[in-house]
């Protein structure tokens, strides 16, 4: 199942065991996405908490 | 096995080139001269090197031929002495400013003076792959690089190519720099009491390698601004660019993806996370690579692109080795394969 990040377009590919719901990772731009479908193969942006840089 | 000989091999970029050069598995380095150190062991100048070449400096009137000659002299003699070099070896790397520029006029406007050698001028291709690889592969006259000129061709590069810039827009590129590119010679402004901790704007305008820039791209309305900072080896470009109406995010990453996958020492560093999320030249170190990030405001149009270097390599010695490959039609990235240190 192939699909695209919402955030960078970058191509992914959606394991057989991925499950709605699941949290994943951009292998380009580290965004995290949300699964919310399965059929068609759908992703959202999931909300990123925000980390202090230490600036 | 080629060989290969440096001409001025006692400065920094020369000691960078032997570095590299010595490990390579298709050079065989047979000379290296310096004025000053003839007679001395290399390591003695490069300590780097201690065990690891038994090289002694020699006299450059006793250079023999070789296939590949490296000038590393300073800016302006080679140009009065071409003739002499080009009889020593079937290829040339200089790695001065001396044939960066193609353009006489160009070069007359930008250095105060006309070019010594101007028939020679449109011989040599400007040694930046990323730019010129299929040139590069079929001439026997390489320029170096500036180091700044590198780092703001290369942040430039993704947008340039895909066509996304403003022209219309001015375009400023504001780099950071570390004390290794002024050179081995130390002055005034070098004196570690003057230049440790410093932050100092040297550059507001008209900096020689913004020659370069213009040259590489034909951008009318640009300005670089560079700026030391505490750091021995590294220069940061930090350009600020408009985009054409209607690009977005993902129009930058696609041409952000196209620009490294054609370009084996580009890498893209955009990270959500972490301590690493922007280019910095830290952990380009003796490395070859050279970092692109970038970041964009839809809502005026601007994008800040990023692009961090170790200007010893990218910006010089690396780059000139990385053109020595294509030119030899070895595998571009052979002898380049350092990835750099973490921590540092």
């Amino acid at each position: 199942m192939n699909t695209n990040c919402q955030e960078c377009d970058a191509g992914i590919t959606l394991e057989s065991s991925t499950e709605v719901n699941e949290i994943l990772v951009c292998p380009d731009c580290g965004v995290e996405l949300e699964v919310t479908s399965l059929n068609p193969p759908a992703l959202e942006l999931a909300p990123m908490e925000e980390e202090d840089w230490g600036e | 096995m080629i060989t290969a000989a440096i001409v001025g091999g006692s400065g920094y970029t020369g000691g960078e080139l032997l570095r590299l050069l010595i490990d390579h598995p298709e050079v065989d380095v047979t000379q290296v001269t310096s004025h000053r150190y003839a007679g001395n062991y290399v390591y003695q100048v490069h300590p780097n090197l201690r065990r690891r070449t038994e090289l002694k400096f020699t006299p450059v009137e006793e250079l023999q031929k070789t296939d590949v000659l490296f000038l590393a002299l300073p800016h302006g003699k080679t140009q009065k002495q071409i003739e002499t070099w080009v009889e020593k070896a079937d290829y040339i790397i200089d790695l001065s400013s001396d044939f960066r520029l193609r353009d006489a006029d160009l070069y007359a406007h930008w250095y105060g003076h006309d070019h010594e050698g101007p028939e020679w001028m449109q011989k040599f291709v400007y040694g930046l792959p990323e730019l010129y690889r299929s040139e590069i592969s079929k001439t026997n006259y390489i320029s170096g690089v500036g180091c700044n000129a590198t780092a703001a061709n290369l942040a430039l590069l993704p947008l340039v190519q895909a066509d996304l810039i403003d022209v219309s827009r001015s375009i400023v590129i504001e780099i950071k720099v570390g004390s290794s590119e002024s050179g081995a010679s130390g002055n005034a402004g070098s004196h570690h009491a003057e230049r440790s901790n410093v932050v100092r704007t040297f550059s507001a305008f008209g900096h020689r390698h913004t020659a370069e820039v213009i040259q590489a791209y034909g951008l009318k309305d640009i300005t670089l601004t560079l700026s030391s900072v505490d750091l021995v080896r590294g220069a940061l470009a930090t350009a600020h660019v408009s985009v054409k109406p209607g690009v977005t995010q993902k129009d930058l990453w696609k041409a952000y993806r196209q620009a490294v996958a054609d370009n084996p020492f580009l890498r893209i560093v955009k990270e959500r996370r972490g301590i690493y999320r922007v280019p910095e030249p830290k952990i380009l170190a003796g490395s070859n690579y050279a970092d692109l990030g970038f970041e964009f405001n839809p809502d005026t149009g601007r994008v800040v692109a990023i692009c961090a270097i170790d200007n010893l390599m990218k910006g010089a010695s690396g780059s000139a080795v990385q053109s020595m490959n294509l030119m030899l039609g070895f595998d571009e990235t052979l002898g380049l394969e350092f990835p750099g240190l973490h921590p540092i």
